[in-house]
């Protein structure tokens, strides 16, 4: 499973995410690769991506896709990250 | 440890800022005087915010302003900003903002390690609170886990 973060640089919050969402798929003991990317990348990496993490100022800009869309308040409270990431998995 | 060091200059303690925009270059400047960026960084990282919408505010009361890796980055660094008083984001959940962090990385690929260390210190989201009263340089390097250089 490909689960992909996004922001506008690339950098700073996505790998904020990335790195809590590793965290929480393992606690979960889910396997998934997660990828940071920037938003103007989203449409070539997030193409096989099930799932797409970011901050709702990106949802509008993201555009169709088949992955589902999370968007992420606080990126630093894993157990938001969890919960929301168990209601797409699950 | 391999969040960036932090020297004093660095660090602004209570900072007056009366927009967004006043407290992201409060922390560009911090980096331009730490040696980790050019000035035109600071332009860069209110652009981010302009095109993109107040995404920066990534927990209640906290910023990490930053832009891309470009010419304007010197080196790999982090600017902490502490706010007397609380500046609005626009965001509509996290605001406001009483800590701004101004991240400079020199490359994309290198930056997960320090951005690892960053969820460390802050997934205690009650270190926010404390950060945003931190009295002196040190107290903030102890809270973050970072040295002075």
């Amino acid at each position: 499973m490909k689960i992909v973060t996004i922001c506008g640089a690339g950098i700073g919050s996505s790998g904020i995410l990335k790195v809590n969402a590793e965290r929480v798929l393992q606690r979960l003991d889910i396997e998934a690769d997660v990828v940071a990317a920037d938003i103007g990348s989203v449409r070539a990496v997030a193409e096989d991506a099930q799932v797409i993490l970011t901050s709702a100022e990106f949802v509008d800009a993201i555009g169709p896709t088949f992955a589902d869309v999370i968007v992420i308040v606080n990126h630093f409270d894993q157990q938001e990250l969890a919960e929301k990431l168990e209601r797409a998995l699950g | 440890m391999t969040l960036p060091p932090i020297p004093d200059d660095a660090i602004v303690l209570g900072a007056t800022a009366s927009t967004w925009q006043e407290a992201v270059r409060t922390a560009g400047s911090a980096l331009v005087r730490s040696g980790a960026a050019r000035p035109g960084y600071s332009d860069a990282m209110v652009r981010m915010i302009d095109e993109h919408g107040p995404y920066v505010v990534i927990a209640p009361g906290l910023a990490l302003a930053h832009a891309r890796p470009d010419d304007q980055v010197l080196a790999t660094g982090l600017a902490v900003v502490t706010l007397a008083t609380p500046v609005e984001f626009g965001h509509p959940h996290n605001d406001p903002v009483r800590v701004v962090l101004g991240l400079a990385v020199d490359s994309v690929g290198g930056h997960l390690e320090s951005i690892a260390d960053l969820a460390n210190v802050f997934n205690d989201t009650s270190v926010i609170v404390v950060l945003a009263d931190a009295a002196s340089p040190d107290e903030v390097r102890s809270l973050m886990g970072v040295s002075s250089l």
